[in-house]
């Protein structure tokens, strides 16, 4: 992204400046080649989800937002993530030289493979990631079946 | 100023990959992302705020070489035990990026701070530089 524009390279080699321009090519396709990943998650956060047969569980990085303006609800086997990353209050006369992060609200819904056990639902706000844990409703949870011999 | 309810969109937040010099290679594991900055300046001082969810007081390095502000920040990762990865929209990684800073920074008394995965870097201004009279002698 922070490329240099191709007019800056002056090389003397026109063929250096063919094998270079091919190169760059390459580089674009291949950042071309991650867009699927980003069209999977179009919206903000990004989240992972680690499970076991115990339940689930969800990270999202949310750097920048206060733990009290995230809002977490559960309800049956549907997970929804709200919130809202505040702008930066400057003081009067402060001016942006670089302006990369973004802000505003976010809203996120789940629907998660199973019914959690609402109740039990944790989540933990750490250095910018959250961690939300969601057990699994005991009457849902897989059951082993003795086979008795007839 | 832009407007305060706008949506979050994910091209404002998504995590850039750092991209490493030809022909070189990195040391640790895993990849490395340069962390989304804004930097605004006040009276006083030259605020930097960066985007490193994961990192701590711990695992955050920040160096001044000469006029280049290095940030670096190592992320360990913290799967949850017992637990399988079963959908995933972002990797977890290190952080890296560098900034030139301009002669008037008072270099001596930078600071830092991290609050909820965001790192605070105050640069402040360096006093105004005296204008110095030359005296021109007469031959």
């Amino acid at each position: 992204m922070f490329r240099r524009p191709f007019h800056l390279y002056r090389s003397q080699n026109p063929w250096r400046e063919i094998d270079r321009m091919q190169r760059e090519m390459g580089r674009l396709f291949d950042e071309f080649a991650y867009t699927p990943r980003s069209r999977m998650a179009p919206s903000f956060p990004a989240i992972n989800v680690w499970t076991n047969e115990d339940g689930a569980v969800v990270t999202a990085e949310l750097p920048g937002v206060n733990p009290e303006d995230i809002d977490i609800s559960v309800v049956g086997e549907t997970l929804k993530l709200t919130g809202s990353r505040r702008p930066e209050e400057l003081e009067e006369g402060a001016k942006y030289h670089r302006r990369e992060r973004g802000f505003g609200n976010f809203t996120r819904t789940f629907q998660l493979p199973f019914t959690v056990e609402a109740d039990n639902v944790e989540a933990v706000f750490d250095k910018g990631v959250l961690h939300i844990s969601l057990p699994r409703a005991e009457a849902e949870k897989p059951r082993k079946i003795a086979v008795k011999a007839a | 100023m832009a407007n305060e309810n706008s949506t979050l969109q994910t091209q404002d937040v998504e995590k850039q990959e750092v991209e490493v010099a030809e022909g070189t290679e990195r040391t640790r594991p895993g990849r490395a992302y340069v962390p989304r900055a804004d930097i605004y300046e006040t009276e006083e001082a030259l605020v930097l705020l960066a985007d490193m969810p994961g990192v701590d007081q711990n695992t955050l390095d920040i160096t001044l070489e000469k006029n280049v502000l290095s940030i670096r920040g190592l992320v360990e990762t913290q799967n949850p035990d017992n637990y399988n990865l079963a959908y995933a929209e972002y990797e977890v990684g290190d952080y890296e990026r560098n900034f030139t800073l301009s002669d008037g920074i008072d270099t001596d008394n930078i600071s830092a701070s991290l609050k909820n995965g965001v790192l605070q870097i105050n640069l402040p201004k360096a006093g105004p530089a005296k204008a110095r009279k030359i005296n021109v002698s007469a031959a």
